[in-house]
């Protein structure tokens, strides 16, 4: 063993950052984990239930941050990284607030932004009274309590899918993965809160590839009722009673709809953070066509960036759900811990 | 209306909340695999009735959904009853129940079946 | 409607709008069905704010009704503007006011597609130098006369004499706006405000003291659709278009409609004539008809012109009932007398009279 054990920085302490984090200490690396809120967990912190299985998101988290605690891991909340830049061998990491840690490897987790859902204008996101984000929702659901500003627990309401996702407009082709699965998940916790609403699903294609996705959406229909309209809303307008109203095609009747709802939640995709795009401008990392960062392998070098020494776990990369995330971070330590091996610097 | 030589259209919207859904609703609650499918419209595809005629179970399946009574009762009777699509449906919806139910629903509900 | 988030949306909207020194062109169907809005717009600019607003009679049609009826072809159009380029360029003007929402977007696609596609631009070049001789310079700023009503809002709420406020209630009148779809449909940053919140009438209408009313059908299309009303059998289909747009506001019980294109204002304020005379549905409250104004009319309005100056007798809808609400004093003895006194033939069966 060296006597200083090898130093890694993780940005970003998320599922994937603290996952990773865990799994470097655990073979004896230092590692200093940043994070930019007061707290881990990053966007599961916001989440009430998780899919498939509905399991609380706090047991994940709890998990989480028993990892956090080992003695290698320093863990720095309320800070950013802002550059890293290449000494020989070593990297300098420049934080926000001006401080810099010398490392030995670096791994980006800053992953994802919700999509600003008042981008879409003409949903009327931010103009119009109950219209919300999936992640508003799970904001209720932990509450306890599903009302409509004006106070009343709403009767029919409407979730729109691929709100930022798959849309030229706001210059996203990409899907967001989740956000069909989200939908369906929710559509069945509101029937949970509310046992006679109606529940309508306006969604492109149904997406739900991730395992035992489908077989909630069977659910959904058999058990919860969830109606599923294809066609995607084009406009959202408020009646004279200040009730949502709905325009879509409904495509496989190939006529247009009209429908009046109390409350519409809209599945905000997911876009790079903010962070980690200034972050991969500051370092000369390489973005892609859907700006999230862009591995140097698509099949066996996910975790690793065209720098050598700075890699890549979660969603930073692509839309990821927490089960990926986790493996790939998990990916993420072992190609860390097989390149600092490789240049002499933890034989761990 | 000659006054002008043209006249005001209805529109081609579907206006959901003023649509009867009490067939679709029947249906449901009698034969709930219903509720299951997803208009992939291998029912259709299969159709003995939709390959000479203007039949597509899977839109009659949608006009149900939608409470688009009249276009259903226009397309009730254009099933045979084969139960073909009972084999191709990958939802185990019970389908020729779904249209045997239309037409006692309609019984029921407008008093006469079409 | 919280306004506090349309105002964000509005931001990402703003626009360059020139402060003077405007080359005007007129529309071609407005003279006759709102005749006094022109001559407001001219007068208020020239002569309450002193700007320079320049008129060459050699300016012609754009030949966009042609061209949404597929009789004019896209080269043609394309001269026929590089021409109107050109008369801006020989007096020496760079900032074009534009007089009618069809024109204006066809100003702005054909500004779009010499950018995206430069040798349309130097074939234009070509063809108006070998029809004419002349040459001409793209515009540095290109605003609908909106735009410019809409920047000086704030000038004439400042000199109002009428207010958009019921004067027996002193509610604020509900008003509906229609920007017309080729104002900011076919390109949201050439609109103020954009094309699902646009801010160009609705700016007014705050400005001058009224309520914009939000109704579902706010972006749906007036009606127009040129080919659609161009031929007779299809006219239904404009007038079903216009029946949607009202059947939508009138439980909000609007007590105008600001309007920002001729055609809008042509077919929203006659279609209800002809809606009326098919089954006798009307718009209003009482079984009135809604009026519907342009934005220079409604700004005469607020700053005390006479109302028959300004043309609004030929409507088809009166506003007669917007006249009393808004306490503009009136005599009726004007409103069909021509210029020089004389009595002229009052048409029959007015709406709203």
């Amino acid at each position: 063993m060296p006597e200083m054990s090898a130093h890694v920085v993780v940005a970003g302490g998320g599922a994937a950052g603290i996952e990773a984090a865990g799994m470097l200490a655990r073979s004896g690396i230092r590692v200093t984990l940043i994070e930019k809120e007061t707290e881990p967990g990053g966007h599961l912190k916001g989440w009430y239930h998780l899919f498939p299985d509905r399991r609380d998101s706090r047991e994940v988290i709890s998990y989480l941050s028993r990892l956090i605690s080992h003695e290698n891991i320093d863990f720095i909340p309320g800070e950013t990284v802002a550059k890293i830049d290449r000494k020989g061998l070593s990297f300098s990491v420049t934080t926000g607030k001006g401080g810099s840690f010398t490392a030995d490897a670096v791994l980006i987790a800053t992953g994802f932004d919700m999509f600003r859902c008042e981008r879409k204008e003409e949903y009327g996101y931010g103009i119009y009274d109950n219209v919300i984000t999936s992640a508003e929702l799970e904001v209720m659901f932990r509450n306890g309590e599903i009302k409509t500003v004006g106070g009343i627990v709403p009767s029919k309401l409407g979730m729109i899918h691929c709100v930022g996702s798959r849309d030229e407009k706001v210059g996203n082709l990409y899907c967001s993965k989740l956000c069909c699965v989200t939908a369906v998940k929710q559509a069945m916790e509101i029937k949970e809160y509310i046992s006679d609403a109606r529940i309508f699903c306006f969604y492109m294609d149904m997406r739900m590839g991730g395992a035992m996705y489908e077989e909630l959406y069977r659910e959904a229909q058999e058990k919860y009722g969830i109606n599923f309209i294809r066609g995607k809303v084009s406009e959202v307008s408020v009646s004279i009673d200040n009730r949502l109203i709905v325009k879509s095609e409904d495509t496989l009747a190939g006529r247009p709809l009209k429908m009046e709802v109390d409350m519409l939640v809209l599945m905000a995709g997911m876009e790079i953070s903010d962070g980690g795009k200034k972050l991969a401008l500051a370092s000369g990392l390489k973005t892609g066509e859907n700006r999230f960062l862009a591995s140097a392998d698509n099949h066996y070098g996910s975790n690793r960036s065209h720098i050598s020494g700075i890699f890549y776990a979660g969603t930073c990369t692509a839309p990821m759900n927490v089960t990926d995330t986790i493996s790939h971070a998990r990916g993420a330590a072992a190609e860390i811990i097989d390149y600092l091996r490789n240049t002499g610097r933890h034989n761990g | 209306m000659d006054k002008f030589g043209f006249s005001l259209s209805r529109a081609r919207v579907i206006d959901y909340d003023k649509n009867d859904r009490r067939i679709a609703e029947y249906i449901y609650e009698h034969e709930p695999s219903f509720r299951l499918c997803i208009e992939c419209g291998a029912c259709a595809a299969t159709c003995t009735a939709g390959n000479f005629t203007e039949f597509s179970l899977r839109e009659f399946n949608v006009l149900l959904k939608r409470g688009e009574n009249d276009k259903v009762r226009a397309r009730l009777k254009k099933c045979m009853f084969c139960g073909k699509c009972i084999l191709a449906c990958p939802r185990g919806v019970n389908t020729r129940n779904v249209i045997f139910l239309a037409r006692q629903a309609f019984r029921i509900f407008d008093g006469n079946e079409t | 409607m919280e306004s506090e988030g349309s105002e964000r949306i509005w931001s990402d909207y703003q626009k360059e709008i020139a402060d003077d020194h405007f080359f005007y062109v007129r529309s071609c169907i407005r003279q006759s069905f709102f005749p006094g809005s022109e001559k407001f717009f001219l007068d208020f600019l020239r002569d309450k704010l002193g700007k320079d607003v320049f008129e060459n009679p050699s300016h012609t049609t754009c030949t966009g009704i042609g061209y949404h009826a597929d009789i004019v072809p896209f080269q043609t159009i394309m001269t026929v503007i590089a021409r109107h380029y050109a008369l801006m360029k020989e007096a020496g003007y760079k900032n074009i006011a534009i007089s009618c929402v069809t024109s204006f977007g066809i100003y702005a696609e054909i500004l779009e597609t010499w950018k995206h596609f430069p040798e349309e631009l130097e074939k234009t070049r070509e063809y108006l130098y070998k029809a004419t001789g002349r040459e001409f310079d793209l515009p540095e700023n290109i605003a609908h006369t909106s735009d410019i009503i809409y920047k000086f809002r704030n000038e004439i709420a400042a000199n109002a004499k009428y207010l958009l406020v019921n004067r027996q209630t002193g509610e604020p009148l509900k008003v509906v706006e229609h920007i017309g779809c080729h104002y900011a449909k076919i390109f949201p940053k050439y609109g103020v405000g954009g094309a699902e919140f646009p801010k160009v009438l609705s700016g007014m209408i705050e400005a001058w003291g009224g309520e914009v009313v939000d109704y579902p059908e706010r972006r749906h299309c007036c009606g127009f659709g040129f080919r659609q009303y161009l031929v007779q059998a299809n006219r239904g289909y404009s007038l079903s278009n216009t029946a949607k747009k009202f059947s939508s506001m009138k439980p909000f019980k609007p007590d105008l409609v600001l309007t920002n294109c001729p055609g809008c204002t042509m077919f929203m304020d006659k279609w209800q004539y002809t809606i009326k005379e098919m089954d006798g549905t009307t718009f209003g409250v009482n079984g009135e008809s809604i009026p519907v104004l342009t934005y220079e009319e409604l700004a005469g309005l607020v700053l005390g012109y006479n109302p028959w100056d300004l043309g609004l007798q030929y409507h088809m809808v009166q506003s007669e009932p917007l006249l009393r609400k808004m306490g503009i004093e009136y005599d009726i003895r004007d409103k069909y007398s021509t210029r020089d006194g004389k009595q002229m033939p009052v048409p029959e069966n007015l709406i709203n009279a």
